[in-house]
C-alpha cells in the first residue's frame, strides 16, 4: 500500500514537472549591459515576432569571463544554454572543446539554410573559422582598435583637428605639442595587449605568434619580441619617460579618461563611440590606428575584439533548427545595419556595410566608418586573427610585463622576452591539456 | 570541577551536532576533496579531455617564477597586515580604555568599519587614493609625493595593506579592549605605587597579561590576510602593477576562473590550504607555550 502511494505521488510530480508545450525556449546567455543589453533584447524580440514555435530568451549572466565560467559549469552538469556569447580571447578554448560545441556551418547546413561564409567580412569571420574552413561561431559584436582624439585639445595645441596623426612618429610630435599646451595626458591606451601588440601586429602584417598566429594548431608559439615590436615598445617607453604617454591601468580603465577630457588621444575600441557621444563635452574625432611607414605591407588590417555566439551541444534537433533560424535572422542586412548604426560595432556582412553607406549614415556621423575601413580588406595569413589557448593568462602576463616597462623597472627587450617565455609556458600547457 | 554535559539519550547528542557537521562536510570537506582530486588532473575548460598527471601541476607551479614571487608577496603582505593591524588596534584600545568622556562614541566609531564588506573597503580606499580624482592623492601631490599606485608597486602594496588593516582594526580593537578590561586594576595601581612609569607598566604587566588575546588575534589576522583579503585585491589592484599585489589567493581565483586552468588552480588551493594548516599548527604548538594564562 505504502509503495503504491509513493509511486502515485512520484508519477504526479513527474507529470506536473513536464513543461507546457506552448513555446520551446532557446536559452541565450550574454554579457551585454545598459544600452547594449537593450540591443540584445531587441534582437531576440525581433526574431520571436517572426514565428510562434520558439522563443529566444536572453539572460544576462555577468561579464564575459563570469558567463563563460558559468556556462562551463552548466555544461559539466548537463544544463548548458543553447547559445553562449563568448569573448574573442575564449575562442581557442571553445574550439578545443571537442564535443561541447556545434560549429555554425554544420548547424546552418543541417537546418537547410544556404550558408555562404563569403557574405561575412573576412577580417571578422576569419577570426572564428576553423582550419578546415568551417565557421565555428557567429560573430555578433565585433569592434576594432582605432585612435580617438580630442579635437578641442588639438585646436588648443595648435594642431589641425582634421588632420589626426597617421603614423607613430606623427603621434609623438602631436603628443609633444599637446604636452606643451598644458595637457597632462597627451596619449594613453586601453587594452595594451590588444591595441599595442596584437592589432599592431596585424596592422603591420607581422606575426604575433607562429603557425599563422595560432590558426595552424596548438603548437603555436609567441613571436612578439621581433625587432619591429621591440622598436614600438621602446618608442612607447620613451614617450612614457617624457610624459607623453601616461599609463592609466589595465583593460578598459582608460576609456573613461578620454570622454572626461583627461587624455587627449586614446587608442582603444571603436565601440567606445556610444559612450563618447553620450558623455564627451568636446568635439571628438576618430582616426585609424597609427603605423610605421617603413614596414612593408603596412597598413594591412586591424584585429577585432568583442564576442561571438557559440552553439552548445546536447540539445534537441528542432531546437537547433530554431537556433539556425535565429542566426539567419541576425545576419539579415537590415538587422545587421541597424545593429551597426545603434551600437558602433562593426557590420559583420558586406551587404550591411553597403546598406549603411547608401543610407548616408557615415556622412551624417563622420568617423564611424573608420573601423570598417580598417577591416574591409582581404586578409593575409598573418592578419586573419589570433587564436591562442590560455589567451586570458597571456594577456595578463603582457599587462604585467608592460607595466614593468612603463614603471621603468625593466628594459623593453627584457620585458618582451620574459613575456614570450612566460606566454609560451601557457601555450605548452594548453597544448598538453587539449591533446 | 569538570564541566561536562551528560546526555541520557544515546542519539540526541549526535542529532544536535549533525547540522553543524553536515555544513562542515558540504562546505569544507567536499570542496576540499574535489580540489585535491582536480589538482592531479590536467583538463581542458569543459572537462571533455581529462588526463591524470600526478604531481605535475605542483611541479609546474614550483618552476614558475611568478608563483614563487607570489609566495614572497603574500608573506610580506600578511606580516604587514597582521603586525600593523595588531599594533594600531592595541594603541587605540589602550587609549580607549583610559578615556572617560565620550568613551562610548569613540568605541562605536572604531567598531563600525568591521561592518563594511572587504570589497567595499577596497573601493573606498581606491577612491581616496585614485591618481586621477582621489582626495588623498591630491593632498599628497601638494606635499610633493607623486602617488600613482597604478604603476608604483610599493604604493599599490601599501594601499591594499591600508585597506585590509582598516577593516581589521575594529575586530582587533574589540578583543583588545575586552582583554584590557579583564586585567585587575589593583595590579596596575600596585605597580604605579612602586614607581613604574606607564610604559614600564605596559611592557611588564599589561602586555603579558594580554598574551592570550594577542595570540588569538595573531592567528585570526594571519588567516584573514591569507584568505579574506581577496576581495580587496580584486577591487583595488587586480594583482597589478606587474605582479606586485598578486597574493596567493588571488592567483587561485585568476587561474581558476579567468584563465580556466582548473588543474593549476586546484593545486594552488591545496598548497594554500597546507600552508595555513601548518601555520596554525605551528602557532598553537610553539607560540601557545609562551602564552601565560
Amino acid at each position: 500500500m505504502k509503495r503504491r502511494v509513493l509511486f502515485a505521488v512520484a508519477a504526479a510530480i513527474a507529470i506536473t514537472a513536464l513543461p507546457a508545450r506552448a513555446q520551446t525556449e532557446i536559452q541565450w546567455w550574454h554579457s551585454m549591459t545598459g544600452a547594449l543589453g537593450d540591443w540584445i533584447n531587441g534582437l531576440a524580440n525581433g526574431f520571436n515576432a517572426t514565428q510562434k514555435d520558439f522563443k529566444v530568451v536572453p539572460v544576462y549572466k555577468g561579464p564575459y569571463d563570469v558567463s563563460m565560467t558559468a556556462a562551463i559549469a552548466a555544461f559539466r552538469s548537463g544544463n548548458a544554454p543553447h547559445i553562449l556569447q563568448v569573448f574573442e580571447v575564449g575562442t581557442a578554448t571553445m574550439m578545443a572543446a571537442r564535443g561541447a560545441v556545434i560549429p555554425v556551418t554544420e548547424l546552418m547546413t543541417k537546418a537547410g539554410y544556404k550558408f555562404d561564409p563569403k557574405v561575412y567580412i573576412q577580417a571578422v569571420s576569419g577570426y572564428y573559422t576553423a582550419p578546415n574552413g568551417q565557421m565555428m561561431s557567429l560573430p555578433l559584436n565585433s569592434s576594432t582598435t582605432v585612435l580617438h582624439y580630442n579635437k578641442d585639445a588639438f585646436k588648443r595645441a595648435g594642431l589641425d583637428p582634421n588632420k589626426p596623426p597617421k603614423t607613430w612618429p606623427e603621434l609623438v610630435t602631436a603628443a609633444a605639442k599637446l604636452k606643451a599646451s598644458g595637457e597632462k595626458c597627451p596619449f594613453s591606451t586601453s587594452w595594451i595587449s590588444w591595441t599595442q601588440l596584437e592589432s599592431f601586429s596585424t596592422w603591420h602584417n607581422a606575426e604575433f605568434a607562429t603557425q599563422r598566429n595560432g590558426f595552424g594548431g596548438t603548437s603555436t608559439r609567441l613571436a612578439f619580441n621581433s625587432p619591429l615590436h621591440l622598436r614600438h615598445i621602446e618608442n612607447l617607453a620613451n614617450m612614457a619617460k617624457q610624459g607623453l604617454f601616461v599609463y592609466k591601468g589595465r583593460g578598459n580603465l582608460t576609456d573613461a579618461t578620454f570622454w572626461t577630457g583627461e587624455c587627449a588621444m586614446v587608442t582603444g575600441s571603436s565601440a567606445m563611440y556610444g559612450n563618447i557621444k553620450r558623455n564627451a563635452k568636446f568635439e571628438n574625432g576618430i582616426s585609424t590606428l597609427p603605423y610605421y611607414t617603413e614596414t612593408a605591407g603596412a597598413p594591412q588590417n586591424t584585429i577585432i575584439g568583442g564576442a561571438s555566439l557559440w552553439v552548445m551541444s546536447g540539445k534537441k534537433a528542432d531546437e537547433y533548427k530554431a537556433v539556425a533560424g535565429f542566426f539567419d535572422y541576425l545576419s539579415r542586412p537590415d538587422v545587421q545595419a541597424k545593429s551597426h548604426q545603434d551600437t558602433g560595432y562593426l557590420p559583420i556582412t558586406t551587404a550591411a556595410y553597403e546598406l549603411t553607406k547608401k543610407s548616408g549614415f557615415y556622412d551624417k556621423n563622420p568617423g564611424t566608418d573608420v573601423s570598417v575601413q580598417q577591416m574591409i580588406v582581404k586578409t593575409t595569413d598573418k592578419s586573419r586573427g589570433i587564436r591562442l589557448g590560455n589567451f586570458v593568462q597571456i594577456r595578463t602576463i603582457l599587462d604585467e610585463e608592460m607595466e614593468n616597462v612603463w614603471a621603468g623597472k625593466k628594459e623593453p627587450k627584457q620585458a618582451l622576452d620574459d613575456a614570450v617565455k612566460r606566454g609560451n609556458e601557457q601555450l605548452e600547457r594548453f597544448e598538453k591539456a587539449n591533446k | 570541577m569538570e564541566k561536562r554535559a551528560v546526555f541520557r539519550s544515546p542519539w540526541l547528542p549526535y542529532a544536535l551536532v549533525a547540522p553543524q557537521l553536515a555544513i562542515t562536510i558540504i562546505f569544507f570537506f567536499w570542496p576540499a576533496g574535489q580540489a585535491l582530486y582536480q589538482s592531479v588532473l590536467l583538463q581542458d575548460a569543459f572537462g571533455t579531455s581529462v588526463q591524470f598527471v600526478g604531481l605535475e601541476n605542483f611541479s609546474a607551479l614550483f618552476n614558475d617564477e611568478g608563483y614563487i614571487a607570489s609566495f614572497q608577496i603574500t608573506a610580506i603582505f600578511s606580516i604587514l597586515v597582521a603586525v600593523s593591524g595588531l599594533a594600531v588596534s592595541l594603541v587605540l584600545a589602550v587609549f580607549a580604555d583610559h578615556v572617560i568622556k565620550g568613551a562610548l562614541a569613540y568605541k562605536t566609531l572604531l567598531i563600525w568599519p568591521y561592518a563594511v564588506a572587504p570589497a567595499i573597503a577596497g573601493v573606498l580606499w581606491l577612491f581616496l587614493f585614485s591618481p586621477t580624482l582621489g582626495v588623498v592623492a591630491h593632498a599628497l601631490s601638494t606635499v610633493g609625493v607623486n602617488w600613482n599606485h597604478v604603476l608604483d608597486a610599493n604604493q599599490s602594496l601599501a594601499l591594499i595593506v591600508m585597506a585590509a588593516v582598516w577593516k581589521q582594526i575594529s575586530y582587533n580593537f574589540i578583543f583588545f579592549l575586552a582583554g584590557l578590561q579583564a586585567i585587575p586594576k589593583s595590579l596596575i595601581e600596585a605597580a604605579a605605587i612602586d614607581g613604574a612609569g606607564p610604559v614600564r607598566r605596559f611592557a611588564t604587566i599589561i602586555f603579558p597579561l594580554l598574551s592570550p588575546t594577542t595570540f588569538f588575534l595573531l592567528v585570526v589576522n594571519l588567516v584573514f590576510a591569507f584568505f579574506e583579503t581577496f576581495a580587496i585585491v580584486d577591487a583595488v589592484t587586480q594583482g597589478g602593477p606587474g605582479q606586485a599585489t598578486s597574493i596567493l589567493v588571488y592567483k587561485v581565483y585568476h587561474d581558476g576562473f579567468k584563465a580556466l586552468d582548473l588543474g593549476s588552480s586546484a593545486a594552488q588551493s591545496v598548497i594554500l590550504m597546507t600552508i595555513v594548516i601548518t601555520l596554525t599548527v605551528l602557532q598553537f604548538r610553539f607560540v601557545e607555550k609562551k602564552v601565560s594564562y
